[in-house]
């Protein structure tokens, strides 16, 4: 927002530019879930677009960015962020649309700050991104120019590096004072938090995907229930979701025919799906997990309902598992 | 008038925004376009779409099929 609003201010036409990778945070645990209905919803986006009085396009990227999650070439941060491969993806993708506009636009901006971030905004980094994209010279870091190298925009006059900025470091203070001197008072969460790959626990469920799949592989719907509800892995070869609440569970009702799908029909309880290779056995070891999950759960039988893809729905009824049989290690997620 | 259908529903923002928009493109100017979604963060979304790109929103109703939005694509 504030790297837009910096070559606004020299005259120059921006547009922007938004990659929905499929892992972005915002939107969809607060459209799933029901406690969240009254928090703010918007598309960040959108809003810092209509902010600024800017057309924005949305590339869908999901297929293309496996590859970079799946392969990262420079590997991870903390978790499974994948932050240098990602950034140069997306400037390339960018400079991709750059081309394809055939002249409408001349170069490309980013809003990233030498020492922010400690992966894809380092100063040996950094220059590696505008290489591998491809777009060299033709990135323009606004922000913190003046401690980078001179750009072809600059070089041309087409934009003055005497109104850009050397900003550096981990320190915000310097782009809150920059945000307020344009007036903004309200702004996109500044701390990277956007991305559900740099969040522990999402990471040890795909993680978890992944080993038990034998392959790193995913597809969107699988990334999309890792964002929902309790994950326990109480066998090797099968999982159980288990809704925490109205919103999650009418979210995971929508896989019911995906997935084999458990839910009381003697007490209130969960929506749940099982995912993995199930025998009859495994089946009603997780309707007696189910049944812990739901009202009747210190009740000496409880009534599950379970609907397997393209079998007649058909019921148990189960003793609950007892709560010490619950196992701690089966949580894939706190 | 023809009008343009969408069915978003069971798709999460902003895959409803992504889809329209990619409609929208390939549509002549002024075309009116129905989309039903199911995520009511379209409620948002859409309508800020519409104001980025300077569309016409003409409706949002909303029953238990989910949620229908109608607009009017800008003039050239």
């Amino acid at each position: 927002m504030l790297a837009a609003k910096v070559i606004q201010e020299q005259g120059v036409l921006v547009e922007g530019i938004n990659f929905y990778t499929g892992f972005c945070v915002e939107g969809h645990t607060q459209a799933i879930r029901k406690q969240d209905e009254q928090k703010k919803k918007r598309n960040n986006a959108l809003w810092v677009a209509e902010q600024l009085g800017i057309p924005l396009h949305i590339v869908d990227v999901i297929e293309e960015y496996k590859d970079i999650v799946i392969n990262p070439k420079y590997g991870y941060g903390a978790n499974l962020n994948p932050c240098l491969d990602c950034k140069i993806f997306m400037v390339k993708k960018a400079l991709d649309y750059l081309i394809a506009s055939d002249h409408e636009f001349d170069f490309i901006i980013t809003g990233e700050v030498i020492g922010q971030r400690p992966m894809s905004q380092r100063k040996d980094t950094m220059p590696l991104v505008a290489n591998r994209s491809g777009a060299e010279d033709l990135l323009v870091r606004p922000l913190c120019a003046k401690n980078l190298p001179t750009t072809l925009p600059e070089r041309e006059g087409w934009i003055d590096r005497g109104r850009l900025y050397g900003f550096h470091g981990r320190d915000r203070n310097p782009q809150f004072k920059l945000a307020a001197q344009f007036g903004f008072t309200d702004y996109a969460t500044p701390a990277g938090g956007c991305c559900f790959l740099t969040d522990k626990n999402y990471s040890q469920k795909l993680q978890d995907l992944w080993t038990h799949r034998g392959e790193k592989r995913y597809e969107i719907d699988d990334i999309m229930l890792l964002k929902v509800g309790r994950h326990l892995r109480p066998r090797p070869h099968f999982k159980m979701i288990i809704g925490r609440e109205e919103g999650e569970n009418n979210y995971l009702d929508g896989y019911r025919n995906q997935f084999i799908h458990l839910e009381s029909t003697s007490h209130n309880g969960p929506s749940i799906l099982l995912e993995g290779t199930v025998s009859s056995e495994d089946i009603t070891f997780a309707a007696r997990i189910a049944a812990r999950f739901g009202g009747g759960k210190n009740d000496t039988s409880v009534v599950i309902a379970i609907r397997e893809p393209h079998q007649e729905l058909r019921s148990e009824t189960v003793r609950p598992l007892p709560e010490a049989e619950l196992d701690a290690s089966w949580y894939l997620n706190s | 008038m023809t009008i343009l259908v969408i069915d978003a529903k069971r798709l999460l923002c902003p895959m409803p925004v992504i889809k329209l928009q990619d409609a929208a493109k390939k549509m002549p100017a002024e075309t009116e376009i129905l989309i039903h979604c199911s995520d009511p963060g379209v409620k948002h979304d859409i309508p800020a779409w519409c104001r980025v790109h300077h569309h016409a929103l003409l409706s949002i109703e909303e029953d238990k099929e989910g949620i229908h939005i109608r607009l009017r694509l800008k003039a050239d």
